[in-house]
């Protein structure tokens, strides 16, 4: 299989997650997203390391799954302290912070 | 006669001091004790305060006296030496030593200083003692003579100066004690003003100085009289001449000539003692003095000395005329000494044929214009502060002896031949006419006339004061004033009624001060035509002052003038002038500098802050708080990042 069908489902992945994030409204859906921007990220870096022969791309696929780990950990922890205090889990709804 | 004034002027041009000046030596060493003690009195009583309020009249008078003694001893031991070898100097410290600025305090006695010196303390002790009596109601007593010996120390200090630069800072002091001295009654606002009127003017005339101290050091490396005189026949005629103009301006200031006259009359708001020292006998005398120490100066630079006797002729006139018109007692006397020092720089822009004449009259105006300022002051003192002559009258009878000084010095100040100003000012307009010329015979004719109003308006006040009837208020009952009083009335008006004789006579003053000028002239005559047309013109101004104040009785309420007459009351416009050409201009750039400011610059100022919060208020909209918004800028910044570095790969 060509690596460029991999890079190209990558993309598509990328820009499924970006819409998503952009669009949607409930906090965890975004989450979600996000995590699907970095799956796709991970798939793109996956591919070039096959197309050069040489185990970077994969290494850095593991920093970014740690990454995403961390980052769902802080996450989660905010969205449900949110959530406890407001009874909502829409984005729209947390906008104190504005002029 | 006045060809051969001509001829020698024409040959003294150039004249220099003909002698350098030695080390001081035996008695004349500690000459700067004679500064040191007024000094010392006036940091006694005005640091000590209150406490030392019982012994103020004691130390104020010891003071001067104890420096006229020493000056006295001083003079003797000058006689002593040969004329070639009369001038002394003494060097103090060294002031300032910065790179090629060398600035040392040292004292310089010669014939000319020490005449002033003289003068200075022993008519100085005279109205200290006048003083003591008149300020005996005053509680700020101690003050004034605290004041006053510091008026005695600066115009030593400027007399005594052996370099321009120490004379400016006697030259300020003075200027600084006639401020606290005229102001003194604080409390009077019309006093406080004239003080700060008098410091103003005077301040023009100081830059004047300044900057000609400064244009020396830029041109000659040097403010020392030596340095510079040795050096100003190498400078530039434009040099000279801008150096003799500036001179002419600090000398303006201080001696209250035309154009910064207009001080002086105010000046007669301070207590008369004041009025006697500082603004008739010494600080007025100041710009002479300046003059005529700077007579190397002006040798180089015949256009200076041309404005000067121009400037000393309209200011005698102008003086004289002020005079005639005046109610005030004090304030006619500052008009004639005003023109009195006009008479005085007229001799003193006569250059060397001058100088000497210029000195004699100085010291013949100090006893008799003290005397007649402490007669108007004992008349002042004895009615309740009445100074309008249009109150006064019939004195005669009840002030003897302020009377017979105050007339012994009014024959003086007329030029009645014996007493002094019969020799000093005649010989002032002999030397007028020697010069020769056109502008001799103007300026000589101006001396002439100013020779007649003086002696109409001195009548004048003679006849408003002394003769007549009582026109008194009537809680008034003058006597005569106490001894302490009168004695220094008595001493001034000996001084008045001989010493012009002693000084003319002979040649006296002249040979004693030719070695300072290099040049003597010679004897003048006791009778010569000006002086005959003078004293004739004298009669004249004499006979129509009793015309119209002897005859019949003075009205007490001032009736309405012509032109001639309001101009005079007015002071001839000096002070509309004054205000039309600097002060309104002045506070025109002033507003005009406040409104550049407010709106100008202010408005500058909080445009851009005005533009910083406009922006900000709009640009801060953008902070929604909508969580996706932001993602959509993030995403959009990450996009263009992006395509920015494909663009510049490609």
């Amino acid at each position: 299989m060509s690596p460029g069908n991999y890079v190209a489902l990558a993309v598509i992945l990328f820009v499924i997650g970006a819409v998503g994030v952009l669009v949607r409204r409930n906090a965890m859906v975004i989450f979600m997203c996000v995590e699907l921007m970095l799956n796709a990220v991970n798939l793109a870096f996956v591919a070039f390391a096959r197309v050069h022969g040489q185990v970077d791309g994969q290494v850095v696929a593991f920093f970014v799954m740690v990454v995403a780990a961390a980052e769902v950990v802080v996450g989660l922890a905010i969205l449900v302290a949110i959530f406890r205090t407001r009874r909502s889990a829409s984005v729209d709804d947390a906008n104190l912070l504005k002029y | 006669m006045t060809g051969n004034l001509a001829a020698l002027a024409a040959q003294t041009a150039g004249a220099m001091p003909d002698t350098v000046p030695l080390a001081a030596t035996g008695a004349q060493h500690a000459a700067w004790l004679l500064i040191a003690f007024p000094l010392a009195g006036a940091a006694l009583l005005l640091l000590g305060g209150r406490r030392t309020n019982r012994i103020g009249h004691l130390v104020g008078v010891a003071m001067p006296l104890a420096s006229f003694v020493y000056g006295v001893v001083i003079f003797f031991a000058m006689l002593g030496y040969p004329s070639s070898q009369r001038s002394r100097e003494i060097t103090l410290f060294t002031w300032i030593h910065v790179a090629r600025f060398d600035v040392p305090v040292g004292l310089l006695i010669d014939q000319l200083s020490i005449c002033f010196v003289l003068l200075i303390t022993g008519v100085g002790s005279l109205i200290h003692i006048f003083a003591v009596g008149y300020m005996s109601h005053d509680p700020e007593r101690r003050r004034f003579f605290g004041y006053m010996n510091l008026f005695v120390a600066s115009m030593l200090l400027l007399v005594l100066a052996d370099n321009y630069l120490v004379l400016y800072v006697g030259w300020e002091g003075v200027g600084l004690t006639s401020y606290l001295l005229i102001g003194f009654w604080q409390y009077k606002p019309v006093a406080a003003v004239a003080a700060k009127k008098a410091f103003v003017v005077n301040r023009v005339g100081d830059v004047g100085m300044s900057l000609a101290i400064m244009l020396m050091f830029a041109v000659f490396g040097s403010v020392t009289f030596t340095g510079v005189f040795g050096q100003v026949g190498e400078a530039s005629q434009g040099t000279v001449t801008a150096l003799g103009l500036l001179l002419l301006l600090g000398a303006c200031g201080k001696s209250a000539q035309l154009p910064l006259q207009s001080w002086l009359l105010d000046a007669m708001e301070g207590p008369t003692p004041v009025s006697a020292l500082i603004h008739a006998a010494t600080m007025v005398t100041a710009g002479v003095y300046l003059i005529v120490r700077s007579g190397p100066i002006f040798d180089f630079s015949p256009d200076a000395r041309l404005l000067v006797t121009i400037v000393g002729a309209a200011t005698l006139l102008f003086g004289a005329i002020i005079s005639c018109a005046k109610d005030d007692i004090k304030k006619a006397l500052a008009g004639s000494t005003m023109s009195q020092i006009g008479y005085m720089m007229l001799a003193a822009g006569l250059g060397p044929p001058g100088y000497a004449f210029a000195i004699a009259l100085l010291l013949a105006h100090g006893f008799f214009k003290a005397g007649l300022f402490l007669g108007a002051g004992s008349i002042k003192h004895e009615m309740n502060d009445e100074v309008d002559m249009r109150r006064l009258g019939g004195l005669r009878a009840v002030m003897p002896v302020t009377y017979v000084t105050f007339f012994v010095c009014y024959l003086a100040i007329i030029g009645i031949p014996p007493f002094s100003g019969f020799f000093a000012k005649d010989t002032v307009i002999d030397a007028t006419f020697g010069k020769g010329g056109t502008s001799g015979w103007i300026l000589g004719i101006a001396a002439l006339a100013g020779a007649g109003i003086t002696a109409f308006y001195m009548t004048r006040v003679m006849f408003m004061t002394f003769a007549g009837e009582r026109r008194w208020d009537p809680g008034a009952h003058p006597h005569e004033v106490p001894p302490v009083m009168t004695s220094p009335m008595v001493l001034l008006a000996i001084g008045a009624l001989g010493f012009g004789a002693f000084e003319i006579l002979g040649d006296r003053l002249a040979g004693f001060l030719g070695p300072v000028f290099g040049y003597v002239p010679p004897e003048p005559s006791v009778f010569t035509t000006a002086g005959i047309v003078a004293l004739l013109l004298a009669i004249a101004g004499i006979a129509l002052a009793w015309y119209m104040y002897g005859r019949a009785p003075v009205p007490v309420t001032a009736p309405a003038g012509r032109f001639a007459v309001t101009a005079a009351r007015k002071d001839l416009y000096g002070d509309a002038v004054n205000e039309s050409l600097v002060m309104r201009p002045g506070q025109w750039l002033t507003r005009l500098s406040v409104y550049f400011d407010n709106r100008g610059v202010d408005g500058l100022v909080n445009t851009v802050a005005a533009t910083v919060g406009g922006t900000s208020g709009r640009v801060r909209r953008v902070q929604t708080g909508f969580v996706r918004s932001y993602a959509l800028s993030m995403f959009v910044g990450a996009v263009l990042l992006v395509g920015a570095l494909l663009l510049v790969r490609l």
